[in-house]
C-alpha cells in the first residue's frame, strides 16, 4: 500500500477522537483515553509519512478521488511532514500535560469536559492547515484552528480571558476575512485555489495584480504569525489562558500562520519582489518584541514578547531565500515549536509551584524543586542560543544565510538578530536569577506560599502539608499536588525532545535543506500535484 | 467575466458598514460589524464566478458555457457556516461579559483602554489583588465597574524595583 495514503487520517483522526471525546463527555477518564490514544497514533501515523518523503519529497493524495486542479488535494513535502511531526508530538505532550493537570485538580464536572473535544479539534486543524494543497483548504483548517482556539482561549469564561478573547476572536476574525478575499481575488485573477496550479498561473498575470495579492496573503499571514506591526494581539491575549492551553498556542499557532508565509513566499510568489520589506520587517519583529520582553516582570508576558521576536528569525530565513535561509527557517520552525511550549509548560509548573508567575514575586525555587530548575534552564538557554543547542544551530544557519547575500540591509539584520539573541539570553537569565536563584525573602512581594515552604523546610516536605495561606490559589496542597508527575513527566520529555533535535540536528538539517531546496524549485511539489511535466 | 453593479454596490456598502461597526466599542456592533463584513465577502465570492448562468446541475443537454460555476457557491456555503460559528461563539462570550460586568451596555474594551493609556504593562493583573477575591466582594462594591478593583490594586501596588 502507497504509505502517502495515510496522509489524510492526520486529518481524520483527531476529528474521530474529538466525536468520541464529545459523546463520552461525562466520562473524563475515558476522553482521557481517547485522545491521549489518538493522538499518539496520529503522531506514530505521521512518523510513517516523515520517513516516506524524506528521501522522495513531495507527493500528493487526492481526497475523493477527484482530479486536481479541481478536487481538495493534500501534498505531503518533507516541510509539511516535519511540521507534522513536531506539532503532533508537542501537543501530545501538551495533552498528557494539560490530563495530568486535570487528574490532580478534580475536573471531573467542571466545564473542563470540553478541553479534550475541542483540543483534537485544534490539532485537526493544525494537520489540515499544514497538508492543504489549496489555499481554501488551507483557510478551512485556519477556521477551524481557530474556532476550537476561541473556544480554549476563554475556558472557563473568567473576566480576564472574555477580554483577552474578544480581542484576539475579532482579529483572528478579521484576519481570516482578509484572508477569504484574497482568496477570492486569487480566484477572479485565475480561477483557481489549487496552490500547485496557482503556481504556474500566478506568474502570467500582470505585476501589479500580482504585487497585491502576495502583500494581501502576507499580511493576513502576518497576522497570524504575529509578525511586528501585526502582533500586538498576541502578548495581550496569550497570558491569560490556561498553561497548557498558552502553551500549545505559542508552539503551534503562530507557527502556522509562519508556515503559510513559507509558502506563499516560495511556491506561490517566488523571486524576491518584496524581501528587503520581509528584512525590514524581520528585523523589527525581533527587536520590538525583545524590547517587550525586557520589560515584563510576568513570566508568561515575557514569553509571550519573547514568542513574537523569534518569529522574526523565521522571517528573516524567509527574506533572504536562499536554500540556506530557508533550510535554516525550517530547522527553527521545528526548534522553536519545542523549546517555546516546553517553557510555557515549565512556567505553568512555576505558577504552581511558586503560587505565582510574577518576577517579582518569585525566588528560591531552584532549592525548592532543583529538577524544575534544570525543566526551566535548558529550554531556556536553548532559546537564548547558547552553543550545544538547537537554537544556536539554527541562529547559526540564519547568520550564515545573511552573512552569504551580503547586502548592507542583511548585515544590519544579521547584527539585529545577534542582539536579539543576546537580549533573550539577558531576558531568560533574569527569571532565572530572579524565580530560581535569590531567596524568597528577597522578592519584593513574595508569595506566601513560598515563604511558608521557606520557613517550614524539611518538615513539610515530609509531611506535605503547607502551611495555610489565605491569599495564594494553590494553599493548603501538599507538594505532590504542587508538582504533580503527571505533569512534570510530559514536561521532561518536551524538554527532552528539544534537546533531542540538537542531538539529530545532522539528519534534521539535511533534510530542511532538502525541503528548502524542493520549496524554491517549486518543480517537485507542482509535479506531485499535477503530474509529471506540469512545473516546466 | 461580466461584473454586476448591484452586488458591487451592495458589497461596497457592506463593507463600509461593516468596517464601521467594527471600530465601534460595544461589542455588539462588532459582532454585527464582523457579520456585515462576512457577507460582503461572501458576495465577492459569488461575483467572482463570471457571468450568470444556468444552476450548475448537469444535464447532458445544456451547452457546457450556460452552466454558472459552482465552485465560488461552493466557497461560500463553507464561509457561511464558518461565519455563523464564529457569530453564534461571539454572542455567547459578549452573553458572558454581560453577565460578569453586570452592565447593559456592553462595554468590555474599557478595560483594554485603561491598559492601553498606561505607560507600561508592567502589572500583572493578579499581582496582588489575587483574581479570586473579586468574586467574593460586598454586593455594594461589585456594583462598581470591575476595572475598578484592579486600577486600586495597581495604583496602591508599589514601584517594583530595578
Amino acid at each position: 500500500m502507497n504509505t502517502i495514503s495515510l496522509a489524510p487520517l492526520a486529518v481524520v483522526l483527531p476529528f474521530i477522537g474529538a466525536a468520541l471525546a464529545f459523546i463520552l463527555i461525562r466520562h473524563t477518564r475515558a476522553q482521557r483515553v481517547i485522545s491521549i490514544s489518538i493522538l499518539s497514533v496520529t503522531l506514530i501515523l505521521e512518523v510513517i509519512l516523515l520517513f516516506s518523503v524524506w528521501e522522495t519529497g513531495a507527493q500528493a493524495v487526492n481526497v475523493g478521488g477527484w482530479l486536481p486542479p479541481v478536487g481538495i488535494t493534500m501534498v505531503v513535502d518533507q516541510f509539511s511532514a516535519l511540521m507534522l511531526v513536531v506539532s503532533s508530538a508537542v501537543s501530545l505532550a501538551v495533552l498528557i500535560y494539560a490530563a495530568g493537570q486535570g487528574m490532580t485538580d478534580g475536573d471531573e464536572d467542571g466545564p473542563i469536559s470540553i478541553f479534550h473535544p475541542t483540543y483534537l479539534i485544534l490539532v485537526a486543524g493544525v494537520s489540515n492547515a499544514f497538508l492543504a494543497g489549496d489555499l481554501f483548504n488551507l483557510y478551512v483548517g485556519f477556521e477551524i484552528l481557530l474556532t476550537a482556539s476561541y473556544v480554549l482561549m476563554t475556558l472557563g469564561g473568567t473576566t480576564p480571558r472574555i477580554r483577552a478573547g474578544v480581542t484576539y476572536v475579532v482579529v483572528s476574525v478579521v484576519s481570516s476575512l482578509l484572508f477569504l478575499i484574497t482568496i477570492a481575488m486569487i480566484y477572479a485573477a485565475t480561477g483557481t485555489v489549487n496552490m500547485a496550479d496557482l503556481a504556474v498561473k500566478l506568474g502570467d498575470l500582470d505585476p501589479g495584480t500580482q504585487l497585491m495579492l502576495h502583500l494581501m496573503l502576507l499580511v493576513a499571514f502576518g497576522i497570524k504569525a504575529a509578525v511586528f506591526p501585526l502582533s500586538f494581539w498576541l502578548p495581550d491575549s496569550y497570558p491569560t489562558a490556561p498553561a497548557p492551553v498558552t502553551a500549545v498556542f505559542a508552539g503551534l499557532l503562530t507557527k502556522v500562520g509562519v508556515y503559510a508565509m513559507v509558502r506563499t513566499e516560495t511556491l506561490l510568489f517566488p523571486g524576491d519582489r518584496i524581501n528587503s520589506l520581509l528584512m525590514v520587517v524581520a528585523g523589527l519583529t525581533m527587536v520590538v518584541g525583545i524590547l517587550g520582553a525586557l520589560a515584563q516582570t510576568d513570566v508568561k508576558r515575557m514569553l509571550s514578547f519573547t514568542l513574537v521576536s523569534h518569529i522574526g528569525y523565521m522571517v528573516f530565513g524567509l527574506a533572504v531565500g536562499s536554500v540556506v535561509g530557508i533550510g535554516s527557517a525550517v530547522f527553527y520552525v521545528a526548534h522553536h515549536i519545542t523549546v517555546q511550549t516546553s517553557l510555557f509548560l515549565v512556567t505553568g509548573l512555576i505558577e504552581r509551584r511558586g503560587g505565582t508567575a510574577n518576577m517579582d514575586r518569585l525566588g528560591g525555587l531552584a532549592k525548592l524543586s532543583p529538577l524544575l530548575a534544570m525543566l526551566y534552564f535548558i529550554p531556556a538557554i536553548n532559546l537564548g542560543g547558547i552553543p550545544p543547542f538547537s537554537g544556536f544551530l539554527g541562529k547559526l544557519g540564519l547568520l550564515e544565510a545573511g552573512v552569504d547575500l551580503g547586502t548592507p540591509l542583511a548585515y544590519l539584520l544579521v547584527a539585529a538578530s545577534v542582539l536579539t539573541s543576546l537580549l533573550t539570553l539577558l531576558v531568560m537569565a533574569r527569571v532565572w536569577n530572579r524565580a530560581f536563584w535569590r531567596t524568597p525573602e528577597d522578592a519584593v512581594h513574595p508569595d506566601p506560599i513560598l515563604l511558608a515552604t521557606g520557613a517550614g523546610g524539611s518538615s513539610l516536605r515530609n509531611s506535605g502539608e503547607v502551611v495555610e495561606t489565605s491569599s495564594s490559589r494553590f494553599a493548603g496542597r501538599n507538594a505532590n499536588d504542587l508538582l504533580p508527575r503527571t505533569m512534570v513527566y510530559p514536561t521532561v520529555g518536551l524538554v527532552a525532545l528539544g534537546v533531542s533535535l540538537s542531538v539529530l540536528a545532522g539528519p534534521l538539517f539535511s533534510l530542511s535543506d532538502n525541503a528548502a531546496r524542493d520549496m524554491l524549485d517549486r518543480t517537485p511539489y507542482i509535479e506531485a500535484v499535477l503530474g509529471e511535466g506540469a512545473g516546466q | 467575466m461580466s461584473i454586476n453593479i448591484t452586488f458591487m454596490v451592495i458589497m461596497g456598502a457592506l463593507y463600509a458598514c461593516g468596517i464601521y461597526l467594527l471600530l465601534e466599542r460595544s461589542l455588539t456592533r462588532v459582532v454585527l460589524g464582523l457579520a456585515m463584513l462576512a457577507n460582503a465577502t461572501n458576495i465577492l465570492l459569488l461575483s467572482t464566478g463570471g457571468f450568470q448562468g444556468l444552476a450548475p446541475l448537469f444535464n447532458a443537454g445544456i451547452a457546457v458555457e450556460d452552466y454558472n460555476d459552482p465552485l465560488p457557491q461552493a466557497f461560500i456555503l463553507t464561509s457561511i457556516v464558518i461565519s455563523f460559528s464564529v457569530t453564534a461563539f461571539m454572542l455567547g462570550i459578549i452573553y458572558r461579559s454581560w453577565v460578569l460586568s453586570r452592565q447593559d451596555e456592553v462595554q468590555d474594551d474599557i478595560e483594554d483602554r485603561r491598559v492601553a493609556s498606561q505607560s507600561s504593562f508592567d502589572a500583572e493583573d493578579d499581582a496582588d489583588v489575587p483574581e479570586d477575591t473579586t468574586e467574593f466582594t460586598p454586593p455594594e462594591e461589585a456594583e462598581e465597574a470591575p476595572g475598578s478593583l484592579r486600577a486600586t490594586g495597581q495604583s496602591t501596588r508599589p514601584e517594583a524595583k530595578e
